[in-house]
Formats: structure tokens, C-alpha cells, sequence
């Protein structure tokens, strides 16, 4: 046993990103042949995106009332609650929109695409399809990522209105801040290109980040239950990481 | 057994030369010749663990060689590009051990799924090709169901409806009656055989059933120990005189095929003194 090498962490971690990243060249170089499955990537964005509105949307209410609820508090003490519909829309476009929604989808959509994926590989299906002369990268993969690309944005501006509209549900209704403050204060002080078109930048990217996380994990892992077990995990692990570090980086150079 | 590979030579569908295949540090193949003839049925027999289903992803570059070339109708499979190698596939069919049916696919859509992915036919043929190979399989009315709704024996069977569904030139059967009952077996085994018979169809047959491969098969072909130990048909094996026959048609236990792993002293695993027998 101790005559075995046994591989760093570090190591292991460094090859596990090399390999994500030959992976990701092998999905885009089968995309285009994806396209002659455009039926199947539809029904993957309907699956992912569209399976995946109730937990975001309940999300997105919730978050949007939390942040009203905090930013009253906070805003009330120095009497500037008038600007209550800004401070909600700005930090959900810039930055808890996109996030929380990738961290959501990582958790709903992600650990659904690999699991699927880990068991067509664990029963064989992945190789039945290679027999049939039909390349599971472009009809299983590539659809898989273009969806969730696709279906990230979406997602996230939904998310972005549901959590206004709580925001507005708990400040205008409840706490009785004026309507109209909340709303001219929000729409003159937004900036639509830096602030709501970055924030759609980021959730494409964290949509390409975590589908092909998702997508690499299924499909390498090992054909057991217990492989298929610790995919599922990775995906939300390694999505979770990723997104909070490319949301650094990203804020960093869109500010 | 005698009967010399060049006999078969020119009309084999698939040759296997000096094959060495090492899996995970055990040498599966070791220098594996053998030929596959043109329209005939092959049975593969062989221990398990011996590398049958090994030698299948050979022949469909599933799997790369250590060692040695493989030809398919010609074409020297491990060092084919992905898209020749694609082209290939599109005229093999494989029957896998555990059927493999796309699971979200309703029976009717898993045998209809080469089709549509390979060819642009209109809906009402690829209709009745569809329902006349279930109906061959003797499961059109199962057209509707979900692989999830079918037993084993009824999957594999719809599993055969598809590797058949664009009448290949070759296909590779990995323990096609495990499962089955009789009914089904005999329906499978005549499948084989008029498949065989009428399209000309090359087939090659993993079995471990000697009784059902002596019904359909050409010619079998026994490995053990990464070799070719014993060639001819049926009938030629069963009268062969080789402990290699012997033990593995004639049932008997023991022969150069032994039946446990290997392992250190019984004795000595189990906490007695060592006996001077080892571990047999």
C-alpha cells in the first residue's frame, strides 16, 4: 500500500479541470451536428428551464421580500427608505439575480442532468447509441449544455421579477412606502446596459459553467450506483464553487 | 478444430489477427486469431471472464487493441476515424447483454430511433418497418409500452427488433437467451436462424447455452486463456477429444479450466496450518 503513489488532491483537482476542458472542446465541436437533434435540445430547455420556474420563481418571491423587509431596516435609519425599489432592483440585477439563480439551478436542473446522464451511461444507453452510430456527445451532451445556457438568462430574469415584485409586496403593501417612490426611484436610477444586461452576461455564463459541469460529471462517472451518487454531489459542489468564483472575477471586470 | 484458417479466409466477414488485448494489468488476448465467415452464424463460447463480450467491442471499435489488426468487411477497424468508424456501425447491429433500450423512448420510438436518426423516411414506413420487426419478435403489441413496463426477457427481445430494424450486414448477439424463457428462446433462436438464412445476415454468437448454440451456430469458436483452444461445428466439437471440449461441453468439473479464482491455501485462510495440497 505505501509503495503505491498515491495522487495529491492537488493533482487530482488539476486533472479533473484539464479533462472538463477537453471535454467542453469535444461538446462544442458536436454542436453543430447537434442541431439536427433540434427537437431534443428543445425538450431539454423546456425540462430544464421550464421544469425549474416553480422553485425559482417561489425563490425569487422570498428572496425579494427578505431583501425589502433587511433594506427597510437598514435604509430607515438614515430615513432613506424612498429608495427602497432601487437598492432591491440593483443588488438583484447585479448580483443575487444571476447567483442565486445558478446555485437554484445547480441544485434543481444540474444534479437532474447528470444523474440522467450518469444512468444512460451506468445502462449502457450511452453505448447503445455509439452502436447506432449516433454520437451521444451531440445528441445527449450538446443539448443538454446548449439548454442550460439558454435557459439560465431566462430563468434569472424571472427570478429578477418575482423578487421585485416581493420587494413591492412588502414595502409598497405592507410597510406602506408610496408606490409611485418605489417605482420612479428604481426606473430612474437603473441603467439598463451596465446594470441589467451585465447581470444577463452573468447568468449565460454561469448557465454554460454549470450545465457543462453537470454534463462532464455525468458522463464520466463511473457506471455504479455509488459513481453515480458522488456525480450527482460533485455537480452541486463544483457548480456552487464556480459560480461564486466567476462572479468575482466577472464583477471585477464589468463594474 | 484441424480445419485450416485459410479455408475461411475469403469469405470471411470479419478477420482477427495476433490479438492482445491487456485489461487493467490481465492479459484477456494473447495472440487471437480467428475468422468470422460470410452469412454463416458464429457462436463465441468460451469461461466466463474470458473476454467474449471483450472481442465484441473489438469488432466494433469500442475498444482499441495492445495489439494486432481486426477487419470488418475489409476495413481495419481500431485505426478507422470516428466517422468511418460511424459509417461501419451503421451496418452492424448489437444485441447488448442488458438491452440497453433508451429508457425515455416508448418500445415503438427505441426500434424506430435508427431510422429516423439516420434516414429521412416517411412516417407511414417507418411505421409498418417498425411493426414488422416487433411483429418478428412477437412483440407489435407491446408497441406502446415503456421500457420500464417490459420483464427482462421481453426487453431483450425488443433490444433484437432494433439491432435489426435497418437489416445490417453483421450482427453481434452478447448473450441473447439469458432470460428468455422457452417460448421466447425457441422464438429467438429461429429469429437468428431466418435471419440468417433469408438476408444472408453474418452473425456472431455469445452464448454460454451450448444446447441452443448447437441449434443455430455455423461454427463455434471455444477461447480460454486469451486463445483459440477449439474450432469446428457443433457436431465436430462434441465428438472432439481435447480436455478443452471435454470439460466445457461435456460438463465434466474439472479439466484446464479451473473452476476457482486463484487463492492462497484454503487451510491457511481459514486459520489452519498449511496442508501440502495448496489451494486446490
Amino acid at each position: 500500500m505505501s509503495a503505491e503513489r498515491r495522487p495529491s488532491m492537488l493533482g487530482d483537482a488539476l486533472a479533473q479541470v484539464g479533462a472538463c476542458g477537453l471535454f467542453l472542446l469535444q461538446v462544442l465541436a458536436a454542436v453543430p451536428k447537434s442541431l439536427r437533434h433540434f427537437r431534443e435540445t428543445v425538450r431539454q430547455v423546456w425540462f430544464v428551464g421550464a421544469m425549474s420556474l416553480v422553485i425559482i420563481m417561489t425563490c425569487g418571491l422570498f428572496v425579494g421580500m427578505v431583501l425589502g423587509l433587511q433594506l427597510y431596516y437598514v435604509l430607515s435609519i438614515f430615513g432613506g427608505t424612498a429608495a427602497l425599489g432601487t437598492v432591491v432592483s440593483l443588488s438583484l440585477y447585479r448580483e443575487l439575480g444571476p447567483v442565486v439563480t445558478a446555485l437554484l439551478f445547480a441544485g434543481r436542473a444540474g444534479t437532474s442532468i447528470t444523474a440522467e446522464i450518469g444512468l444512460m451511461r451506468a445502462t449502457d444507453q450511452l453505448a447503445a447509441m455509439e452502436m447506432m452510430a449516433v454520437d451521444p456527445l451531440a445528441y445527449v451532451a450538446a443539448p443538454r449544455f446548449i439548454a442550460g445556457i439558454v435557459a439560465m438568462p431566462l430563468l434569472a430574469c424571472v427570478f429578477n421579477a418575482l423578487g421585485i415584485f416581493g420587494a413591492h409586496l412588502v414595502g409598497v403593501s405592507w410597510l406602506g412606502l408610496d408606490n409611485g417612490t418605489f417605482w420612479s426611484n428604481m426606473t430612474s436610477s437603473v441603467d439598463v446596459w451596465k446594470d441589467v444586461v451585465n447581470g444577463v452576461w452573468k447568468s449565460v455564463a454561469f448557465g454554460a459553467v454549470v450545465s457543462l459541469i453537470a454534463v462532464f460529471q455525468g458522463y464520466t462517472t463511473p457506471p455504479t450506483s455509488e459513481g453515480v451518487a458522488y456525480a450527482t454531489t460533485r455537480t452541486v459542489v463544483f457548480s456552487s464553487i464556480v459560480v461564486l468564483a466567476l462572479d468575482f472575477v466577472m464583477t471585477a471586470f464589468l463594474m | 478444430m484441424n480445419t485450416p484458417h485459410a479455408s475461411a479466409a475469403g469469405a470471411a466477414l470479419v478477420e482477427v489477427r495476433g490479438l492482445r488485448t491487456v485489461l487493467n494489468g490481465k492479459t484477456i488476448f494473447d495472440d487471437l486469431e480467428l475468422d468470422i465467415p460470410r452469412g454463416k452464424i458464429t457462436a463465441i463460447m468460451g469461461p466466463s471472464g474470458t473476454g467474449k463480450t471483450t472481442l465484441l467491442r473489438h469488432v466494433t471499435g469500442q475498444l482499441a487493441p495492445d495489439a494486432g489488426t481486426i477487419r470488418v468487411d475489409g476495413r481495419d477497424v481500431p485505426r478507422l476515424t470516428r466517422s468511418e468508424l460511424f459509417d461501419l456501425r451503421e451496418k452492424i447491429g448489437f444485441l447488448f447483454q442488458n438491452s440497453a433500450l433508451l429508457t425515455d423512448f416508448s418500445v415503438f420510438e427505441n426500434v424506430a430511433f435508427p431510422l429516423r436518426q439516420h434516414l429521412r423516411l416517411p412516417e407511414e414506413l417507418v411505421r409498418n418497418i417498425v411493426l414488422t420487426k416487433l411483429q418478428a419478435v412477437g412483440l407489435r403489441g407491446a408497441a406502446g409500452l415503456m421500457p420500464s413496463e417490459l420483464s427482462g426477457g421481453m426487453a431483450r427481445r425488443v433490444a433484437l427488433a432494433r439491432a435489426i430494424v435497418r437489416d445490417p450486414m453483421l450482427i453481434l448477439y452478447d448473450e441473447p437467451f439469458v432470460g428468455l424463457d422457452p417460448i421466447a428462446l425457441n422464438q429467438v433462436l429461429k429469429l437468428i436462424r431466418t435471419l440468417n438464412d433469408t438476408l444472408g445476415i453474418t452473425s456472431i454468437l455469445v452464448a454460454h447455452e451450448f444446447a441452443a448454440v448447437a441449434r443455430a451456430a455455423d461454427l463455434v469458436y471455444l477461447i480460454a486463456g486469451g486463445k483459440v483452444v477449439a474450432r469446428g461445428t457443433p457436431d465436430e466439437l462434441t465428438r472432439a477429444d481435447s480436455p478443452w471440449t471435454r470439460q466445457f461441453f461435456g460438463g465434466e468439473a474439472d479439466g484446464p479450466v479451473p473452476f476457482q479464482y486463484p487463492a492462497r491455501d484454503y487451510a491457511l485462510d481459514l486459520g489452519f496450518p498449511a496442508t501440502a495440497g495448496g489451494a486446490a
